[in-house]
This record gives C-alpha cells, sequence and structure tokens, in this order.
C-alpha cells in the first residue's frame, strides 16, 4: 500500500501520525537550553526547578485542558494531594524519593479517577464550578485535618532520603533541577508519545465537537475519564517533586491562585501543545522573578494587562502566535 | 440555643442578600449572553471605593454615597462592554474566563497602587449604629437595613421585569435570543443595558458590604467565588435562582463559621459540587 493516495492526496493515517510525531531541531535545542542553568546560571538552580516543576504541572492541564477542552479552576488539588503525600510519607518514615514520588503520583491519580466520574457529568459553567469546589473542598478538608497535614503552620519534620542513596539534595539545588529534570523529560516524553497516538486524536475530537464523537462510535466520556486521570497523575508528580525538592508543604500547595496561575501560563504559552505549557512557566516564572523583586502588585497589573493581550490578540498563545510568523514567512 | 439559631439565621440572610445585590447582575448577564464576567465582583470592589471617597474626601453622607456608587459601577461597566467585552462575545468560555482574571488582577494592583491593602472602613450615620431588641435578642440596626434594601431591590428588579418593556425584552432575549432579534428586537443594546444595570448593583453591594466584611484589595477575588457559586447554584438568568442561592449560601455560611469553625467552608463546597452534580443547570436554571 502506498503511504499517499494519488486522488485525494491524502496520506495513509498512521505515516500521518508518525509524521506528525517526528522530533524537529528547535525541540532538541530547546532541551539542550534546558541544561544551561548548570554551566552558565547556577545562581538560578532553584528557580529553575521551580520552572520545571511549574512546567510538568502545565502539562498536565495542558494534557485536559488542550487537548481535551476540560476547562478546569481546581487543579491543585491533584497537585497538593501529591505534595502532601509525597511529604506525610517522608514525615513517617519513608523518605526514599522515588518510590515516594511514584507512590505521589499513583495517590493523585486515584483521586483523580475518582474526580473524573463527577467531572464527565457536567459541561461549561457547571464544569468549572465542579473543578473549583472541588479544589476548595480539599483545601478546606486539608485546613481541617491540621494533625495530619499540620494546618497553616504547613507540615514540619520531613525527612528526605538522598536520591539512589547516592545524591543529597543540595542548598544550590544541582540535584533537585536535574532531579526535576529528568522527571519532566520522562513524563513529557510520555504525553508527546499520548496527544500523538489515536487515543490523542480522540481526545481532540471531544475538544472540537463532544456530539459527534459518540455518533462516530468514539467512547467519549471513557476517553475523557482516562486523560483526567492521567492527568491527575502528573500533577501529583509535579506536587510531589515540589515537596522532595524544597522539602516544605504548605497549604498554598492546593490554594485556588496555584490552580488559576497554571492555567494563565498555559494560556500564555499557548493551549494544545505541550512545548506552550513549558514556555508559559518559563515565561510567567521569570517575570514573576524579575518583577515580584521590584513589587509585588506591579507583577499583578503586569501580568493581568499581558492575559488581556494574549486572549485579544494571540488567541493560540505565544508559541502558536510565533509558530504562526514564522509559516506565514515560509510560504 | 433557639436564640443562637435565630441569630445566625439573622445574619446569615442579611449576608445571603448582600451576595444576591452582587451577584443578581452577573446571572441576568450569563443568563442573556453567555458571557463568563469573573469582572463582575470588581465593579462591587469600585462600587465600595467609590463609596470611601464620596463620604472622606467630598464628605456626603452615607445615602448619598450609595447611588453614587450605583451610577460609577454602571458607567465603568458599560465604557468597559462597549469597548472590550463585546469581542469576546463570540469567543470560548476558557477566553472569557482569562480575560477577565486578567482585568481582576489588574483592578486589584490598581486598588492597591491607590488605595493600600489596609481594610477600609464606613462611618456609618447614627441611626444606622447599634442594634435593635427583640424577644431579648440583639439584630444589628445595619444588617436590618441591608434586608430592607436587598428587598426592595427584589421587588423593583421583579416589577421591571415583568411590567416593563425593557423588562419584556431582556426575558425575550434571554429566553431566545435568535428569535428575539428576529422580531426586531435590538439584543445588543438590551445587554449594554442589563449589564449597565447588573454591575451597577455590583457596585451598591460592594458598597454596602463594607460594614460587614470591611473593603481591601482582595475583594474582588474574594467575593468572586461566592458570586460564581450564587449563580451556578440559583441557575443562569433567573432573579428567583439568585435569590434563593444568595440566602441558602449566606445563610450557610454564617451558620457554618458559627457551629463548626474549624471546618470552615467545607460544608459550602460540597453543597456547591452535590447540587450541581444532579441539578447542572442550578435549582432554577432552565437551559
Amino acid at each position: 500500500m502506498s503511504a499517499t493516495d494519488p486522488t485525494t492526496g491524502t496520506t495513509d493515517p498512521k505515516i500521518w501520525m508518525r509524521r506528525q510525531g517526528r522530533w524537529s531541531a528547535f525541540e532538541i535545542l530547546a532541551w539542550l537550553a534546558a541544561l544551561t542553568p548548570f554551566f552558565l546560571f547556577p545562581t538560578y538552580l532553584p528557580l529553575a526547578n521551580q520552572i520545571a516543576i511549574a512546567a510538568l504541572f502545565a502539562i498536565s492541564v495542558d494534557l485536559i485542558l488542550g487537548y481535551a477542552g476540560i476547562v478546569t479552576l481546581g487543579h491543585a488539588m491533584f497537585f497538593g494531594l501529591g505534595a502532601y503525600f509525597a511529604g506525610i510519607i517522608s514525615v513517617y518514615g519513608w523518605g526514599e524519593p522515588i518510590t515516594g514520588l511514584l507512590m505521589a503520583g499513583a495517590f493523585a491519580g486515584l483521586i483523580g479517577f475518582i474526580a473524573s466520574f463527577l467531572i464527565t457529568r457536567v459541561q461549561h459553567l457547571a464544569l468549572i464550578m465542579v473543578t473549583l469546589g472541588l479544589g476548595f473542598l480539599t483545601l478546606e478538608l486539608a485546613n481541617a485535618m491540621s494533625w495530619l497535614t499540620g494546618g497553616t503552620d504547613g507540615l514540619r519534620g520531613m525527612n528526605r532520603w538522598p536520591v539512589f542513596g547516592q545524591f543529597r539534595f543540595d542548598l544550590w539545588g544541582y540535584t533537585s533541577y536535574t532531579y526535576s529534570l529528568i522527571v519532566l523529560f520522562i513524563c513529557f516524553l510520555l504525553s508527546r508519545r499520548l496527544v500523538n497516538s489515536s487515543f490523542g486524536l480522540a481526545l481532540r475530537g471531544v475538544r472540537e465537537n463532544v456530539k459527534r464523537m459518540p455518533a462516530i462510535g468514539s467512547d467519549h466520556k471513557w476517553h475523557l475519564r482516562k486523560i483526567y486521570t492521567i492527568s491527575a497523575a502528573i500533577a501529583g508528580l509535579a506536587g510531589a517533586l515540589m515537596a522532595q525538592t524544597t522539602n516544605v508543604v504548605t497549604l498554598d500547595a492546593l490554594s485556588f491562585q496555584r490552580s488559576a496561575d497554571v492555567v494563565v501560563m498555559l494560556i500564555l504559552g499557548g493551549t494544545g501543545r505541550l512545548y506552550g505549557a513549558i514556555l508559559g512557566a518559563f515565561i510567567f516564572l521569570m517575570a514573576r522573578d524579575q518583577l515580584a523583586g521590584v513589587n509585588p502588585q506591579y507583577w499583578y497589573f503586569g501580568i493581568g494587562i499581558l492575559l488581556m493581550l494574549v486572549v485579544l490578540f494571540m488567541p493560540k498563545g505565544i508559541l502558536g502566535f510565533l509558530s504562526g510568523l514564522v509559516s506565514r514567512r515560509g510560504k | 440555643m433557639t436564640g443562637q439559631i435565630a441569630i445566625v439565621l439573622f445574619d446569615g440572610f442579611a449576608f445571603g442578600m448582600l451576595l444576591f445585590l452582587l451577584s443578581v447582575g452577573l446571572s441576568v448577564t450569563l443568563g442573556l449572553m453567555g458571557f463568563i464576567n469573573l469582572a463582575h465582583g470588581a465593579f462591587g470592589m469600585l462600587g465600595g471605593y467609590v463609596t470611601i471617597l464620596a463620604m472622606r474626601q467630598l464628605g456626603l453622607p452615607f445615602l448619598v454615597a450609595l447611588p453614587l456608587a450605583f451610577i460609577a459601577a454602571a458607567l465603568v461597566s458599560v465604557v468597559l462592554e462597549r469597548t472590550l467585552f463585546r469581542r469576546l462575545y463570540r469567543a470560548g468560555e476558557l477566553n472569557q474566563v482569562l480575560f477577565t482574571i486578567g482585568l481582576v488582577f489588574v483592578a486589584t494592583a490598581a486598588a492597591t497602587f491607590l488605595f493600600g491593602t489596609v481594610q477600609q472602613v464606613v462611618i456609618l450615620p447614627s441611626w444606622l449604629r447599634g442594634s435593635v431588641q427583640f424577644a431579648g435578642l440583639n439584630f444589628t440596626t445595619y444588617r436590618i437595613f441591608l434586608i430592607v434594601v436587598a428587598l426592595l431591590v427584589t421587588a423593583l428588579l421583579v416589577f421591571g421585569l415583568e411590567r416593563t418593556r425593557l423588562g419584556a425584552q431582556i426575558r425575550a432575549a434571554v429566553d431566545n435570543q435568535r428569535v428575539a432579534q428576529g422580531l426586531g428586537l435590538n439584543v445588543e443594546r438590551v445587554f449594554a443595558i442589563t449589564f449597565a444595570l447588573g454591575s451597577g448593583l455590583a457596585g451598591l453591594g460592594g458598597a454596602l458590604a463594607i460594614d460587614i466584611v470591611g473593603l481591601s484589595p482582595s475583594f474582588a477575588f474574594h467575593f468572586l467565588v461566592y458570586v460564581l457559586i450564587v449563580v451556578s447554584v440559583g441557575g443562569l438568568g433567573s432573579i428567583t435562582g439568585s435569590f434563593v442561592g444568595a440566602a441558602l449560601l449566606g445563610i450557610g455560611d454564617v451558620a457554618g463559621k458559627y457551629f463548626m469553625p474549624e471546618f470552615g467552608g467545607f460544608f459550602i463546597y460540597l453543597f456547591l459540587v452535590a447540587i450541581l452534580l444532579v441539578r447542572p443547570l442550578g435549582l432554577f436554571g432552565k437551559r
């Protein structure tokens, strides 16, 4: 069978999908650039670690928001669950990072699976409100269970062991950033594989037209449940990374602010493209680092203006805007 | 115990009436245009600061400052609606949410820049201070005033919607925008007027809220969540729904904080999620 149908010019779907999944030079460069903080900006390693964690969290939201069209204002719920799980097991005597990380991700994924049955029942405003409500519910619960979570004081007595028993988490952030970057890269590879698969295509179908998918025999609710569970697990991993690398877990991990920030990052970068999530996290945290030093209020003013401009003039985010410029020049 | 319950019910209902004023406008505009305006609370904040300025700088009495708050919020909102929001009616809900959140960020930063982060207080006229004794219980005078104002507004709204020409136009546009437009109704104009009135009510609510919850730049964000709960639980485009939703939320919130302070808003959010799962369109929603 030939790859291209000569009559219509369309490509065999399998080959088309393989072509979509091919690596470009830009991507390799972007990942090489992620290594530069080790050599060029070692004082910024803790910030680079924050960016890697935020990028992972933004990818988890992109999977459901950008690819499957589930608008969420409560995803910090899973970030916080992962963070508290990783923190609490280390308080109670199991500080091994990698198993702790995996267990935290699995725990967040389990809660995500349960929540996904609620999420798929509602749409539009009700969906936003249910995600928001679940987020606040978790926050209030964590606050009320202060015997376990430390409440407003934050979790105390965390004790993490070195990674592989070899690499201690140092003050300068070498271990932290390496660890977070590797986890980010693995999750990115998995997500990349996922969105370029037939499952990823089915999700985009749900995003574009919820009514048509059942009509062509696609079990859209089951697809949505699956991706929501995966997304919750990745968010949990991001939260666990934060707990392990910073050794701090507070109620802030579950806050509405965090849920809103991650959506803002994603919109700035561009939804429905995984690099949008990474770029958004980078821009957001770099700008906050630079501006908040001057005055936190300027930061909010700036991010507000930027958000409005992006929504009005760059509906596909900064990355979508840039790739639009590139492809226009190419023509 | 019954005394405590009566006071909690009274305080909760008064708080609910405040929430009603703050959210009814959003409910109607959401039902009308499907525009998710998260900046609605910011108009409430604007009304609050206008009241503070009018009383402190111009020395106007409280009762004169209230209508000023209404007018200022209505004017600013209609300008924003005509210049910015209008472009987003056909955009997706995510873009609307983010654009208006951006506006809240800007409003919060501007309020901090102009007024600082301190809690503003309002000096009430003497006849609104103190409390009224009834059946051995103390009812705050200001809360009685608040309930009376809210009930008056509700009566006006119901009368306006049922009996006036504009009310009929709004109802027609909410029920079926396309048919209303086909019959020659200028839906855009109806919407602009509704938007101004709704935001004006939020401004009035913000002015009345100062004495109950205070006023600081975090007002817009803090009340955003309450307002969204009222709107989604009550159902879009329904005044009855907003009234019932606001009363339930107000009573639930005050009762929860009074009887089970350690659980805070836990039960509020539990009910929110439960109600939306059973009735995704809210208690009184039609579509």
